[in-house]
């Protein structure tokens, strides 16, 4: 044997002693691999690495014969390398080879690769089904098991089928172990495509009574997706679940089932959900209930954060199943517990179950008060967006100034847009609902716009927009006019800011278009050139665009129609040449008639563009009497008379048929295509009266919303030779087929707003007149948004210093009506230097006085609290460790000798944890 | 039900993945990203849950490794957190004091671990017991491979001294 041979083997020998012996069972590439990967400097540094890794292993993976071990070996690092975010496509195909693997080993890195590479849709998957429905037949139960768990992954819908057989076959196996996987791979199933194994509901019920708890467990699982879907078919578990409860309860499923402690909680978890499915609304199963409910409420250990998960799980079920008082007080006891923790972790479930609570009992909210202020103040986010939540629930008229303050403050300061819509959708709802003013509720809107911009539904402007022009729908003209005038000035104001989005400015120039000039402070060249201002910020944005020119053209039409000449000035000029030419057809449009109604003379402008005229109703002539002069005088020049649509296809119709008479052989061919156009047309033609006055309607609807024409107006000018656009319309509509009116302008249109206040005129007059019949007219209000901090300070005063601020505490007033009064000085937490000072108001009030609660609230009062806590606390450390013990016993070796022994090799290999100094994960844990 | 697992190291490297429903490799990468953005700058005393996207990610920091499940938002945090602290245990059991390095170089074990204890999303199995007997049982397949490789190696080894 030669030197370089001997060589050779040596080699061979340390590669094949690093792979299958190595300390960490991998072979020295990888670990080299991990190595570099883990010394990189820099994310580019590490992509190269990858890259390169990526490289050769694609060279490698295709040469042929490569040995099976080396090719499982070269599979899980693409797995790896697929973990950190690289594309392994190309070995995926390989992988699946792998799962045809006789050898178990082998196959089972094979399906654990494919169910890390592919998802469910995957082409490849119908290249394991086969091998799939083999290894399900396997006698060996751990080939059955890796087949069942790559089945809950990779069979899609289409390919249920192919093994369903055999997996319910499974159900019966001996081994504990499939028959659980196989019920969760049904379960897996029944997610993907319910009906494929809605037969089987009687063989999960069986599954149910299964010897094993693990079995049992895993039709929990399935059984809730079920009832999720529908509680019918399985009331008459209700009995039987809750037995098995009280065993689970009652320590009677086997010990290895406890978790710290705790008699197999996962399993009581997962019933509770179940029951609070089953016992929704439905009196006689939650009675069924109780008992065990209570059972658990006693038993569970508050001290350990698995008894508080089963704690707050018992809470969920019985705020949805029937409602049991005495329970419910325990239940909110809990939560009293949860809020008042030092544990983040509890009191964001505490702040959960308190929205929960609240549903059933409004008034337990009350007790809470300064923890969920606590709470809100946090600086954890998560805390405080739940928090906000909870607030959102319970927000009521008279807290809604508060709470939606918050609101907006809290999205303010956020960037996920995710949340930021979520947020801003709900201050737009409660702003709709609760509303003390128009004027609050203006302000609120053009806050959100600001913030939350273009995240908000166009619908939101166009009901704010409605708003300010219907005013308090009632016929108190003054507030109306203060209201818009206000309305005016803070959007001058607003206009002072950079960088608006387009929906508030779309908003901001309807406003300053139609009542800019109105109450007579501004000019029009003021406000013309605001107008042109906003449209300079933004040059691209042709809607905006749409809305400038409407409210400019607006303006001079009121100008002129007021006897007065407008001097447009230079930048609006050049704004409206440049319109002359615009790519879009429905900015042109608008110039143009801007320009068209300019050459008005003074009385006709003021009748098709009145003052403040954008919501009152168009009266439509139906009958189009206006233009009978013009028809009469058309039929005497010779025109063909009108006939009406049903006239007209009737005679289509005949000459089709005579058409098709003449065409003769190929008449049945040629039958089809043109009686198809026709075919929509009865439908239409047996309302064509209402029809085509709809379709008048939205037509002058159209107009309305642009130039804002009130069709009485109308009549003379179409008439008129001038203007000739809209008698074109006219004649349209008289003659002319309904298909090629100018629909497309509809979507465009700036102000359609017209539209939704007809269709709702009513509705929204009611809330309107309900909205404001609780508020007192705008004249006696004050600024809210300046008002509110003020309020605040006066009422932390009045509530920690004796300076009563009752006067303005309006708000605050109303909850203490609430009973607030009664129950706030009986309320634990509460400090006791408050109870002598007037009573606490509204919740949200206190929060600018926060900061002094602590100093005022005596750490003995809450004594008893904490001692309990501290006591929690070690017992849990105690408790840790001795599972721990426990578990060493069994581990593999001595846990000191074992980690020195890794941190040196681990140094020989010259490998650093990313966690630097302590490679000892459980350390710092378990001491 | 449980979306994904992951696990990231204290300087964001991804050390484990186990994705339950769909996600395409782009979004994963997004989904890693956000979330150790989200995760790691937060402080050990605030809460072990962070909203996102609509679902709530129940998170738990071991040593420098951060264990994160994403659940959805309907589900028991704290039982997501047991579950979380469930594997952690099953794993510490196997590897024995398990430590970060052990993760990263025998990911493929931590992953058959995972398989036995969550399935489908689901917790399939609560006893730490079931699981270690799994795993055993699994392992001795393992090991007799192991044995027949080594051996070969050993007879190398014996020829080339």
């Amino acid at each position: 044997m030669s030197f370089t041979t001997m060589e050779q083997l040596k080699t061979i020998g340390r590669e094949l002693a690093m792979g299958s012996q190595g300390v960490w069972g991998s072979s020295k590439e990888f670990l080299e691999l991990v190595k570099t990967i883990g010394e990189a400097k820099s994310k580019a540094e590490e992509e190269r690495i990858v890259l390169a890794e990526i490289e050769s292993l694609k060279r490698r993976i295709q040469e042929p014969d490569v040995p099976r071990k080396k090719m499982k070996e070269y599979i899980m690092r693409l797995v790896y390398v697929e973990m950190l975010g690289h594309d392994a496509s190309f070995g995926y195909i390989h992988a699946v080879k792998m799962t045809h693997d006789d050898n178990l080993l082998l196959k089972r890195s094979g399906y654990l690769a494919v169910t890390l590479f592919l998802n469910e849709d995957h082409d490849l998957i119908i290249l394991i089904i086969n091998t799939i429905q083999k290894d399900l037949k396997s006698d060996n139960y751990l080939v059955c098991c890796a087949a069942l768990t790559a089945v809950c992954r990779l069979i899609n819908e289409e390919t249920i089928p192919a093994v369903l057989p055999q997996i319910v076959e499974l159900l019966n196996h001996q081994k504990e172990l499939v028959r659980k996987k196989a019920v969760m791979a049904l379960h897996r199933f029944f997610q993907r495509s319910p009906s494929t194994v809605s037969h089987l509901f009687p063989a999960f019920q069986e599954r149910l009574c299964d010897r094993d708890p693990s079995v049992m467990s895993a039709v929990l699982c399935a059984l809730y997706d079920m009832i999720l879907v529908n509680v019918k078919p399985f009331k008459h578990l209700v009995a039987s679940l809750v037995s098995i409860l009280k065993q689970a309860v009652e320590h009677r499923l086997p010990k290895s089932y406890d978790y710290h402690r705790t008699p197999a909680p996962f399993v009581q978890i997962k019933l509770l959900k179940i029951l609070a499915l089953l016992g929704t609304g439905d009196k006689a199963a939650s009675e069924n209930m109780f008992n065990v409910l209570g059972d658990i409420l006693k038993r569970s250990d508050s001290t350990s954060n698995i008894g508080n998960a089963i704690l707050y799980e018992c809470v969920r079920t019985l705020t949805s199943i029937y409602t049991n008082p005495r329970l419910l007080q325990n239940a909110a006891e809990i939560t009293a517990k949860f809020l008042k923790s030092d544990n983040h972790n509890l009191k964001y479930m505490g702040i959960d179950a308190l929205g929960r609570l609240i549903k059933i009992t409004p008034e337990c909210a009350e007790n809470h008060q300064l923890a969920v202020i606590d709470c809100l103040e946090d600086p954890d986010d998560t805390l405080k967006r739940k928090t906000l939540d909870l607030l959102y629930k319970m927000t009521k008229a008279n807290n809604v100034e508060v709470i939606v303050e918050r609101m907006v403050e809290y999205i303010r300061n956020i960037s996920d847009n995710h949340y930021k819509t979520e947020i801003s959708s709900r201050v737009i709802e409660l702003a709709e609902r609760y509303a003390p003013s128009n004027q609050w509720f203006i302000q609120t809107m053009n806050q959100v716009f600001e913030i939350a911009g273009d995240l908000v539904p166009q619908k939101v402007a166009h009901d704010l927009m409605r708003l300010i022009a219907e005013g308090a729908g009632e016929e108190d003209e003054d507030a109306d006019s203060h209201l818009r005038s206000s309305a005016v000035q803070a959007y001058l104001q607003i206009l002072k800011e950079p960088k608006l989005p387009s929906i508030l400015l779309q908003v901001i120039s309807w406003v300053l278009g139609e009542y800019g000039i109105a109450d007579g402070s501004h000019s029009a060249e003021f406000i013309i050139g605001k107008l042109c201002d906003i449209v300079a910020t933004r040059p691209g944005d042709d809607k905006l665009k749409g809305y400038v020119v409407s409210a400019i053209t607006k303006i001079c039409a009121f100008e002129k129609a007021a006897g007065q000449t407008v001097d447009l000035i230079p930048e609006c000029v050049s704004f409206i040449e440049e319109l002359y030419a615009s790519h879009s057809t429905d900015l042109q449009q608008r110039i143009y008639e801007f320009h068209a109604v300019l050459k008005l003379d003074r009385d006709t402008i003021a009748s098709i563009l009145p003052m403040d005229a954008s919501c009152e109703d168009i009266e439509v002539d139906k009958d189009l009497s206006f233009l009978n002069s013009f028809v009469e005088s058309a039929l005497a020049n010779g025109s063909r008379p009108y006939l009406s649509d049903n006239e007209r296809r009737g005679m289509g119709a005949m000459t089709t048929l005579a058409s098709n008479n003449d065409a003769g052989t190929s008449s049945l061919l040629r039958f089809q295509p043109y009686e198809k156009p026709s075919i929509p047309e009865p439908a239409a033609a047996l309302v064509t009266a209402s029809h085509y006055s709809q379709d008048a309607i939205d037509q002058h609807d159209i107009y309305s919303s642009t130039i804002t024409v009130s069709t009485s107006s109308r009549a003379p000018e179409s008439s008129s030779n001038d203007g000739t656009r809209l008698k074109l319309e006219g004649v349209q509509k008289k003659w002319g087929r309904p298909t090629y009116t100018p629909e497309a302008q509809v979507p465009k249109n700036p102000i359609n707003i017209s539209d939704s206040v007809k269709v709702s005129s009513s509705a929204a007059g009611k809330e309107a007149s309900s909205r404001n019949s609780s508020a007192p007219p705008y004249t006696e209000r004050k600024q809210p948004s300046q008002e509110i901090s003020a309020e605040k300070k006066k009422l932390a005063a009045s509530l920690f210093g004796s300076k009563a601020g009752e006067t303005k505490a309006k708000p605050a007033a109303k909850l203490q009506q609430n009973g607030t009064s009664k129950k706030a000085p009986a309320k634990p937490t509460s400090p006791p230097a408050p109870a002598p000072a007037p009573p606490p108001a509204d919740l949200l009030d206190l929060s600018d006085s926060l900061p002094q609660i602590p100093s005022v609230d005596p750490v003995d009062q809450l004594a008893d609290l904490i001692s309990v806590d501290s006591s929690a606390a070690t017992s849990t450390t105690s408790l840790v460790e001795q599972v721990l013990d426990a578990g060493k016993v069994a581990t593999k070796g001595p846990s000191p000798q074992a980690s020195l022994q890794k941190d040196s090799v681990s140094r020989q290999v010259g490998v650093t944890p990313s966690g630097g100094t302590n490679p000892d994960l459980f350390k710092d844990l378990f001491g | 039900m449980i979306r994904f697992v992951l696990l990231i190291s204290r300087q964001g490297k991804v050390r484990l993945t186990k994705w339950y429903s769909p996600y395409t490799q782009k979004e994963r990468l997004k989904a890693i990203r956000e979330l150790s953005a989200l995760i790691l700058p937060r402080g050990p005393k605030l809460c072990n849950f962070v909203e996102w996207k609509g679902l709530k990610v129940v998170y738990k920091r071991y040593a420098s490794l951060y264990f994160c499940i994403c659940v959805d938002s309907e589900d028991n945090e704290l039982d997501g957190l047991e579950v979380i602290h469930h594997y952690v245990q099953v794993l510490d059991r196997y590897f024995g004091n398990v430590c970060e390095l052990d993760l990263i170089f025998n990911f493929h074990k931590a992953y058959f671990i995972l398989d036995e204890i969550l399935i489908a999303g689901e917790l399939q199995e609560s006893s730490k017991k079931s699981v270690s007997r799994v795993i055993s049982a699994q392992d001795t397949l393992v090991e007799n491979a192991k044995e027949q490789a080594s051996s070969l190696s050993n007879m190398i080894a014996q020829a080339t001294k």
